[in-house]
């Protein structure tokens, strides 16, 4: 393929394409809610209105409203149809010949989706994520062309290394610098993977994208293999994503057959092939250095760093790790131009982020936000707040984050600011308390989490998680005094500094930003202690 | 091969290249605790007890997979490390079942030793009591997980020196034990050759040679007759 | 100076640290020049725990509703607390029964499954003290000043221990010598 071909593709696909389009959302969540069968409702009513010439049912990935699925929405008129039942599809349909839709109509003007840049999600729910050609016809490896056409390698990583892009898997290093060192390491075996394995409780940003979008991430890896001068990567995705990995494989399928993704990519002698891999169900293969290990068939426990997987990664050779999100601003990065780019956001945080907004908040979705945007804009404006209460609490960054109080509503959302106030962008889970919410309960949560999901190599994550959540237990059996919250933050500060991988370093955060915040909840839960200075009974 | 000089704890020391901190800190004759470390095995950093203050760094560093480096200033035993080192020892302590009464490896156990090192004359933490197992199929061996601190030493040596890789780790977290073979009985894994290394690299009593322990003392009333026998009527053979 | 107030109590321990308080041998004669025993096993016909003492060893872990009533009485009314021991201050191998996870299935390993003849499970109310569920370091229960490890704890430890308390001073328990487990 050369592209002549590529836009011969392009062209004759939109040729083909009907001037209606029903977009039918068939991603995991609307799914879960009859969506397959509101699709095969679709397509046999345009059957029998007879509309076969100039409409078309076109199964697409996520449009983002997901706590209102199934959505349907109709390209070009963008009429958006919320929890849809199966029942309900043929009057859809009917409405196109001037008939009244039952179904309930959403509001597309609305902040939720009018607040919204999106970059990453730019062909969401638009694109068919089984075609490779809608892809091709939106204008798909496009930037893979031009990457490889008219941009040396250093000139890719200079791009991206100018357009600020940071890491979207939570840690927020620069892009562009872990590429360059990755591409000045020496060793002719290179490496990129693209990190899949998403579990941050109530986080499905990295699903979305691999379900709605699959080609898009393979282009950015494939971008990234060309500027680091590597020919092979891997794309580690969780078990519990089986549609995700479904479609994975079918892009990677498409990709080979048009030359896109295999030896000579587009005549080229720039060859690039990609695996997947799959995890088995450990959290902690979404640290870098243990997915590594699990790649390469191991039991997936993380190692000491240094050596950084840009020096020793995959089988000891250099390794680019990057998030699903972060590959997936590639392509746009190259094809706009880093000025670009960097012309979205703050001054240190570039480019959009996606957001798993849930938890007490009228709309439930994923989102993509420029960066700099208020966790006030978010919640209040497009979460349209909580229903019948008040915002307590903003929980970002998982297992890993903290509790943001609401009084820190108006704290822009980047790497930084976040860090500041005890949290952290995280990859992108953004659940919202209300006023009912008990937010040592809260941190009990994350804990049993982070108690169960530890791989138990390092002692203070493996014993130390274990005892802070009996210490948080006792306190919420109101069986612990002032001495055990001591201990409890001791602990915390240990667990933090001694843990060997991010797991640990960071799993102390719920506690000590709840701690921070909603001291008084703590406190309240304590027991006057039976003896004072050790000494004295008091009875 | 070109050599580094650093410092630790004032100390001044010149080392190879390629050297960890903790060879140079035993170079100095400066004590740094460890337990999954094993002279002539690989490193993997698990037990943190090793962690210095180096100059420079944030964060504490594990001596015995960092790579000493020109003019590096290194804090071995801060407060805090203390501290540290004292609540992972006292951790460790909680999480199994650790009798040193009964223990078969009382008086040479280096967790022992450690806890004495760090200070530890008791722990802050409740302990957990977990009903784990014990594994006496071997022929001439045991392992009682309950004392097991999962420093993988026996998983190392039976892999790295032995070539065997009997030994890894099943499950995860506060789950985790030694496993061996296929989750096999121990005496049942046909790739153990009784070299007993794993027996010598383990730390604490979790790993042990058969007869030695306390449950399996056999007493010999019948010889303290044959003691009265021999003084009262100078009769010297059983 | 004031004759020290020092008491001893036993809880649940096999009385081994109390048989290594008792290899003092002469030593305990210089002891008694300083200390009026107020309570002890070894040392007193006392029955009843008294007010103000100054120090107390005690040597064992909380197993039992008895154990609980008097450390929290000895707790009320002392002024140094020992934790005298493994027992005391791990709860050692009486705690070995938590592992069977709580006071019936305890009751049932030792009455029922390896009762000989006759099993049955022990019940007199009021004249055998009820189990905890779990056995439970001294610490655990009461505030503890200080931790004499040791199983037993030796004759010299328990003397360097004892001899700063009787000028006033209080011991640095570190090293093998003071703190070493089993």
């Amino acid at each position: 393929m050369d592209l002549t071909e590529l836009i011969d593709v392009a062209e004759a696909h939109r040729a083909k394409q009907k001037n209606i389009r029903i977009h039918c959302c068939t991603s995991t969540g609307c799914r879960a809610a009859s969506a397959l069968e509101v699709l095969k409702n679709l397509k046999t009513a345009v059957e029998d209105e007879a509309l076969g010439e100039n409409v078309e049912v076109v199964g697409v990935g996520c449009m983002g409203f997901c706590g209102r699925g199934p959505l349907v929405q109709i390209d070009p008129d963008d009429a958006l149809y919320e929890e849809v039942k199966p029942e309900e599809a043929a009057s859809i349909i009917g409405s196109l010949k001037g008939g009244t839709a039952t179904a309930l109509k959403g509001d597309v003007q609305h902040p939720f989706f009018a607040r919204q840049v999106k970059i990453v999600r730019q062909h969401s729910g638009k694109v068919d994520p089984e075609s490779i050609e809608d892809y091709i016809a939106a204008g798909g490896y496009r930037s893979l062309y031009k990457a490889i056409y008219e941009l040396s390698p250093p000139e890719v990583v200079d791009e991206i290394t100018r357009s600020g892009l940071r890491g979207r898997g939570g840690g927020g290093y620069p892009t562009g610098l872990k590429w360059a060192t990755v591409a000045k390491m020496p060793g002719d075996q290179k490496y990129v993977i693209c990190n899949g394995d998403e579990g941050d409780p109530g986080a499905f940003m990295d699903r979305s994208v691999l379900e709605s979008d699959p080609h898009l991430v393979l282009e950015g890896m494939a971008i990234a293999g060309y500027a680091i001068g590597a020919n092979h990567g891997f794309i580690y995705v969780r078990a519990e994503y089986p549609l995700a990995i479904q479609r994975l494989q079918k892009a990677i399928q498409q990709a080979k057959k048009y030359g896109l993704l295999g030896s000579q990519i587009f005549e080229s002698p720039f060859d690039f092939k990609v695996d997947i891999r799959i995890g088995a169900g450990a959290f902690v293969c979404g640290e870098e250095t243990a997915l590594i290990q699990s790649i390469e068939g191991g039991r997936g426990n993380p190692r000491p760093r240094p050596p950084y997987p840009a020096q020793a990664g995959l089988w000891k050779c250099p390794t680019l790790i990057n998030n699903v999100e972060t590959f997936a601003n590639i392509s746009a990065i190259i094809r706009e131009g880093a000025d670009w780019y960097a012309g979205i956001g703050t001054e240190k945080s570039k480019g959009t982020k996606i957001f798993a907004l849930t938890g007490k908040i009228r709309n439930n979705g994923l989102i993509e936000v420029p960066m700099g945007i208020t966790l006030r804009e978010i919640v209040e404006e497009m979460g349209g707040g909580v229903p019948d209460g008040e915002v307590k609490a903003v929980q970002t960054g998982g297992p890993s984050g903290g509790c943001i109080p609401a009084s820190l509503l108006d704290t822009p959302v980047d790497y930084d600011s976040l860090v500041a106030i005890g949290s952290m962008m995280g990859s992108g889970g953004m659940v919202v308390m209300d006023q009912d919410t008990n937010m040592v309960e809260v941190a009990q949560f994350y804990m049993e989490f982070c108690r169960g999901e530890t791989c138990g190599k390092c002692i203070p994550c493996r014993t130390g998680t274990v005892q802070l959540y009996a210490l948080l237990t006792k306190l919420l059996k109101r069986q612990a005094t002032q001495a055990d919250l001591d201990k409890l933050e001791a602990l915390c500060h240990m667990v933090q500094e001694t843990s060997l991988c991010g797991l640990g370093m960071s799993a102390p955060n719920p506690i000590l930003s709840t701690l921070r915040y909603f001291n008084q909840e703590y406190t309240e839960l304590l027991q006057a202690p039976k003896y004072l200075n050790g000494k004295v009974a008091v009875e | 091969m070109s050599v580094k000089t650093l410092k630790i704890d004032g100390i001044d020391i010149a080392i190879e290249e390629g050297a960890t901190v903790l060879d140079a800190a035993r170079q100095a004759g400066v004590p740094i605790p460890t337990l999954c470390h094993l002279d002539g095995v690989g490193d993997i950093g698990a037990c943190r007890l090793c962690l210095v203050e180096v100059g420079g760094s944030r964060r504490l560093l594990p001596a015995c997979v960092t790579e000493v480096a020109e003019g590096m200033e290194v804090q071995t035993n801060t407060p805090k490390l203390q501290e540290y080192r004292r609540m992972t020892v006292e951790l460790l302590f909680s999480e199994g079942n650790h009798v040193c009464a009964v223990c078969v490896a009382n008086g040479h156990c280096e967790l022992q030793d450690v806890a004495i090192q760090v200070g530890m004359d008791h722990s802050r933490f409740t302990y957990r009591f977990p009903d784990r197992g014990v594994d006496v199929s071997h022929e001439q061996f045991g392992i009682d997980h309950n004392r097991c601190i999962l420093c993988t030493r026996c998983v190392r040596v039976c892999d790295e020196i032995e070539g065997a890789h009997v030994w890894d780790v099943a499950q995860r977290g506060a789950a985790c034990y030694i496993v061996s073979g296929l989750n096999q009985p121990w005496g049942e894994v046909d790739a153990c050759t009784s070299c007993g290394k794993c027996v010598d690299a383990c730390p604490t009593g979790a790993i042990f040679r058969k007869g030695s322990t306390t449950g399996e003392k056999e007493r010999d009333r019948a010889k303290l007759d044959f003691l009265v026998t021999a003084r009262e009527k100078h009769e010297w053979t059983r | 100076m004031d004759k020290v107030r020092f008491a001893t109590v036993w809880l649940a321990g096999c009385s081994g640290c109390h048989m290594s308080f008792l290899d003092m041998d002469e030593w305990l004669i210089e002891l008694a020049q300083h200390v009026d025993v107020v309570y002890s096993p070894v040392g007193s016909d006392l029955k009843h725990y008294p007010e103000n003492v100054d120090v107390c060893l005690v040597e064992g872990g909380i197993a039992n509703e008895d154990n609980l009533e008097l450390i929290l009485q000895v707790r009320r009314q002392t002024k140094i607390l020992i934790s005298f021991g493994d027992c005391a201050v791990t709860a050692n191998v009486p705690a070995m029964r938590n592992m069977l996870g709580g006071a019936e299935p305890v009751l049932k390993r030792a009455y029922l499954e390896l009762g000989d003849v006759g099993p049955q499970l022990p019940h007199e109310p009021g004249i055998v003290p009820e189990l905890l569920d779990r056995v439970l370091p001294v610490h655990e229960v009461v505030p503890v000043d200080i931790y004499m490890p040791g199983c037993p704890p030796p004759a010299d430890r328990i003397r360097a221990t004892l001899e700063p308390l009787l000028r006033g001073e209080m011991p640095l328990m570190e090293g093998r010598e003071m703190i070493k487990f089993g």
